[in-house]
């Protein structure tokens, strides 16, 4: 049975209650929830199991610490959506200053074999040519994404893959709404620039499977 | 001919409004445009398509296991929240509830702000009878498959309850915070099927994936011996009802119907 949004709303606000009224266990009911959903999208922005789980785990922390400032905000969902979204752009900003301070050529060659996802995923594509060309394609897409900034990516992966408003994006991005429009079309342009050589028309569609 | 710039067409791609007419025109009419149109939709649908690891149905119970022991107890209690106003802290959820509500059209009117201890009440009635309504709807299904479960394999000795099972687990901790909600609002009739029903679910949630026939009997008379299924229909038309009256006016304080048929 699907539930209501209202009726997940409505869910949702009496373990928030319970939670502040000093039950611990009812905040269960919200990780259980929406784990799954920040799973994805913690997965969609850093393209890795672990650090996704990491990501996870520490926005449902967060939640629960800052819970007594949720009394203002209309959803949960998209609350928690948000502090994952700001806690993996404070992440991924650190991480790749780290890693700029680091500049270590050795690690730069074996990066793409340790940090690919797709080598983790089972591959559904019947043939062993359509699944050479397929895990190509997908690993040019993915380090196309790995070459956008920590906004650019959380804005493209928002607003192309979750649907979201340009608000909810500016209020990630702790920016306004004309920044974060303009962010989200920053990164269509690296992405399209990066992917223009692999592009012939409908190849992609083709090999990603998508095409009717 | 003047091409649309690539801003132009990702701005018509993303659904924007400005100048769509005019744009739209200029896609028609040229084919160079209206296959840079294409290949970028490819490439988002592309993006949107790159496969996301499945991280399991259980999931969040193993989130909540790894964070649980990290979680400090909130301090304050119960009557502390339930008695200061301002510390109802689904206050502003509730609003919300209220307001989407009323935006579609199942209030008939808004909020009297001269009677906003009586409105709060109501709200909150309708939060618990919103998420009460549904729980029962996913309660009774998983009711309803072990009444209807056989033993199975060659030997017949055991009954497979492991998807049960697992709901069970998931039904338990939101089934005690309604029942403890309803207590609290005076909802006993709601809070009394609510009992019946966390026993029961306890005692899936308690048994392993395959049960033996023995213990599966002992599950099913529970359920069959309080008239289980048949209270958890009659609450979920009694919720029904109220939520009806309290689209259309004030909503009812109590649910006498629902302890008269428990008291049957």
């Amino acid at each position: 049975m699907n539930e209501s949004v209202e009726s997940v709303r409505a869910a949702d606000a009496i373990a928030i209650e319970r939670t502040l009224a000093g039950d611990r266990d009812a905040f269960r009911v919200l990780v259980e929830r929406h784990s799954a959903t920040i799973f994805r999208l913690a997965y969609r922005l850093t393209g890795n199991h672990h650090d996704a789980e990491e990501i996870v785990q520490e926005a449902f922390l967060r939640a629960y610490q800052k819970l007594e400032q949720f009394a203002s905000q209309a959803n949960f969902a998209t609350w928690v959506y948000r502090i994952a979204a700001n806690y993996t752009i404070d992440r991924m900003r650190q991480r790749k200053q780290e890693d700029a301070r680091k500049q270590a050529p050795s690690a730069e060659m074996t990066e793409d074999v340790e940090q690919d996802p797709l080598g983790q995923i089972p591959d559904a594509a019947p043939t062993p040519e359509r699944l050479t060309q397929s895990v190509e394609l997908r690993r040019q897409m993915e380090n196309a994404l790995n070459s956008l900034t920590p906004a650019e990516r959380i804005a493209f992966v928002m607003r192309h893959c979750d649907g979201c408003g340009i608000e909810e994006i500016a209020a990630a991005l702790k920016s306004n709404s004309g920044a974060a429009k303009n962010t989200v079309f920053r990164a269509v342009h690296k992405l399209r620039e990066m992917l223009e050589p692999q592009l012939a028309p409908r190849a992609m569609a083709r090999a990603m499977g998508t095409e009717s | 001919m003047k091409h649309l710039s690539e801003e132009q067409l990702i701005a018509y791609q993303d659904g924007e409004t400005a100048e769509r007419d005019t744009a739209a025109a200029h896609i028609n009419s040229c084919a160079e445009c209206q296959a840079e149109l294409n290949r970028l939709a490819e490439m988002l649908a592309a993006y949107q398509a790159l496969p996301v690891p499945d991280p399991g149905e259980d999931y969040g119970r193993r989130v909540w296991q790894q964070i649980a022991p990290r979680l400090q107890e909130k301090r304050s209690h119960w009557w502390q929240v339930f008695l200061e106003p301002r510390r109802l802290t689904a206050a502003g959820l509730v609003a919300a509830l209220l307001l989407v509500a009323f935006l579609a059209g199942r209030v008939s009117k808004p909020v009297d702000h001269g009677d906003a201890a009586l409105t709060a009440k109501q709200v909150r009635q309708r939060v618990l009878l919103l998420a009460v309504g549904e729980h029962l709807g996913r309660s009774e299904m998983v009711l309803m498959e072990i009444a209807n479960a056989e033993p199975e394999g060659a030997s017949m000795k055991q009954v497979n309850l492991s998807s049960q099972w697992r709901r069970a687990e998931e039904l338990l901790e939101e089934n005690r915070l309604y029942r403890q909600t309803a207590l609290q609002e005076g909802d006993t009739g709601i809070a009394n099927v609510l009992d019946e029903l966390e026993r029961v679910l306890l005692d899936v949630a308690h048994s392993p994936g395959n049960v033996t026939p023995a213990q599966f009997k002992s599950i099913r008379q529970r359920i069959d011996d309080d008239g289980l299924l048949f209270k958890v229909r009659v609450l979920t038309k009694e919720i029904e009802r109220r939520e009806n009256i309290g689209k259309k006016g004030p909503a009812e304080s109590g649910s006498a119907k629902v302890e008269r048929n428990n008291q049957a």
